[in-house]
């Protein structure tokens, strides 16, 4: 195990993250802000309470679940993307690193991104709500396993992307949209029956509602089937990563 | 002594067919520099990119100080350095931590001190906190050189050193390789400069349409293959070659006004007496001698040209 060169990677990106912290950190301060501002105050005057739990606290793990899915699949996508783009991927395939050990250090970086920003949301929810975590280790274990879990599947977006523009692509065309749908604001108990099983079949579904779960002990679905939903979804990621650098894909020629 | 890096029946096809290389065999010995010359094209870095892990070979095997370059691809690479040919470099990272990042993917600990040595070595040391987007074109290079040399490889590939550099840096590059190669490290470099092989390479392998076709040693290159041309100049130019010296292979120039002759300087007797009393005798009279010596250049531009007619004989 090479762990220096992981080390090595880690490094590098964070160092990337820091180099762009005031971007990093302001900009979802600015946006959870102005979802508390616009669902909490605006609509929460109106609905108040959902399952017995105010309407501001209760979008907190939704919110925080948007961030951390958004940030964890562009920061890796970007990660690998940018190396890809301007060819500095040559020295780190030329380099005495097995896959496990480069995915090692890019996801980790991209996730350790991700949970820091999701947990200065938490931190920024606390200002206009009242918060009560009621398991917190279940909450940082989810946050963690939701964090590596997109990371990694950003982290194949970014070498299958071509151009910026498909690097940006996936995360705003297909995780905004399944995490809105996903009951990020809403408990899709309060959805019509037929779209309630729709709903079913959006895996974030299982991850807002398993993290909540960890907030407010009451979820959508049994936490159990949230966890396997998150371990389905990791264990196909790890897949298709396999592959890519068995076959070269898109790497080497 | 065993080659440092052993090719043997390197093949080469990319998806879309194009088979860039075709069975290639080198052996490339410790300590030496050698330079590959080949028009654009020729499989210059397909080869290296082969040999340091960024592509894959479609036939053949290529060892690295005794490691196969796939199954034990970590003591290979551990022992090369790549420097590209294209200008890959991190524009917002800093000279030194980036030279240290290099040094830790490749799994070496953290060492300041041999950096520091680096650095120095190739004038970066007051660049170090320097961001690289703040450097020349010439001062980037040398950040990937440092880069390339961070993890101490034994090995160092340089993909068109000199492409696109002027002059001085071109100077500056090739001093640099002087350095390393006093230092005992292997240097092999693709360029189609002739000018930089001559300079630089201890022995010279010429490839083109991806095949290797020679390796030798280059002052036994440029003796064996080389000729020097004798022009005489004459006073009053003639329309023909007097028979005696047309014997001798004596040839009419341009308007009549040199004769050229063309020898072979290893040969035992050049003929140059004989002409000169032949023209005497013929009652030619001249202004000017000079001699003119082939450069690695024309024996490069004969090679590849021999290998282009032989194919189309081939083909008709």
């Amino acid at each position: 195990m090479n762990w220096r060169a992981i080390a090595a990677i880690y490094r590098f990106e964070m160092a990337r993250t820091f180099r762009s912290i005031g971007q990093s950190v302001i900009s979802p301060v600015v946006s959870t802000s102005l979802y508390f501002v616009v669902f909490g105050t605006a609509i929460g005057s109106r609905i108040q309470t959902v399952e017995g739990i105010e309407y501001g606290a209760f979008i907190v793990p939704g919110l925080m679940m948007l961030q951390m899915l958004m940030q964890s699949v562009s920061n890796a996508a970007l990660g690998i993307y940018f190396p890809k783009f301007v060819g500095t991927i040559y020295e780190t395939l030329s380099a005495p690193i097995s896959v496990p050990e480069i995915v090692a250090g890019y996801v980790g970086a991209a996730a350790t991104k991700a949970l820091m920003i999701g947990l200065i949301i938490l931190g920024t929810a606390s200002f206009f709500v009242d918060l009560q975590i009621a398991h917190p280790l279940a909450m940082l274990a989810f946050m963690i396993l939701t964090c590596v879990t997109f990371s990694l599947f950003g982290f194949i977006i970014g070498i299958w992307a071509d151009n910026f523009e498909q690097v940006n692509l996936i995360p705003m065309l297909v995780i905004t949209p399944l995490v809105f749908l996903g009951g990020a604001f809403y408990s899709i108990s309060m959805l019509p029956e037929a779209w309630q099983t729709v709903a079913l079949f959006n895996p974030v579904v299982y991850l807002v509602s398993g993290f909540r779960w960890s907030f407010f002990a009451m979820s959508d679905v049994p936490v159990g089937i949230s966890l396997v939903a998150i371990a389905v979804v990791l264990v196909a990621c790890l897949a298709v990563i396999n592959l890519i650098f068995r076959t070269g894909w898109k790497l080497r020629t | 002594m065993a080659p440092i890096i052993k090719i043997e029946g390197l093949e080469k096809t990319y998806d879309n067919g194009f088979q860039a290389l075709k069975g290639v065999d080198l052996d490339i010995h410790e300590g030496e520099v050698l330079a590959l010359l080949g028009p654009n094209g020729a499989g210059k870095t397909t080869l290296i990119s082969i040999i340091c892990g960024l592509a894959r070979a479609t036939g053949g095997k290529v060892t690295v100080g005794g490691h196969d370059i796939a199954r034990d691809f970590r003591e290979a690479r551990k022992l090369i350095g790549l420097v590209p040919q294209e200008m890959s470099i991190e524009i917002f990272e800093k000279v030194q931590p980036n030279v240290r990042h290099s040094r830790g993917l490749f799994g070496k600990p953290r060492d300041d001190a041999y950096i520091e040595q680096i650095l120095k070595q190739l004038t970066l040391w007051d660049k170090k906190d320097n961001r690289i987007r703040e450097l020349s074109g010439g001062m980037k290079r040398r950040v990937m050189i440092a880069k390339a040399l961070s993890h101490e490889p034994r090995i160092l590939f340089l993909d068109e050193p000199t492409a696109g550099v002027d002059v001085e840096l071109r100077k500056e590059m090739w001093e640099v390789m002087s350095e390393l190669k006093k230092s005992g490290v292997t240097i092999i470099l693709t360029t189609h400069y002739i000018e930089e092989a001559e300079a630089m390479a201890d022995r010279v392998g010429v490839i083109s349409q991806g095949e290797l076709l020679l390796v030798e040693e280059t002052n036994t290159l440029m003796k064996s293959l080389g000729k020097k041309e004798l022009h005489i100049e004459l006073e009053t130019p003639t329309d023909s070659v007097p028979p005696a010296l047309a014997e001798r292979g004596v040839e009419l120039g341009p308007n009549g006004e040199t004769l050229v002759y063309s020898y072979d300087t290893a040969a035992e007797h050049t003929g140059i007496t004989d002409i000169l009393s032949d023209m005497r005798k013929a009652g030619l009279r001249l202004n000017d001698i000079s001699t003119r010596q082939s450069s690695l250049e024309d024996i490069f531009v004969d090679l590849v040209r021999e290998q282009k007619r032989k194919e189309e004989e081939d083909a008709a």
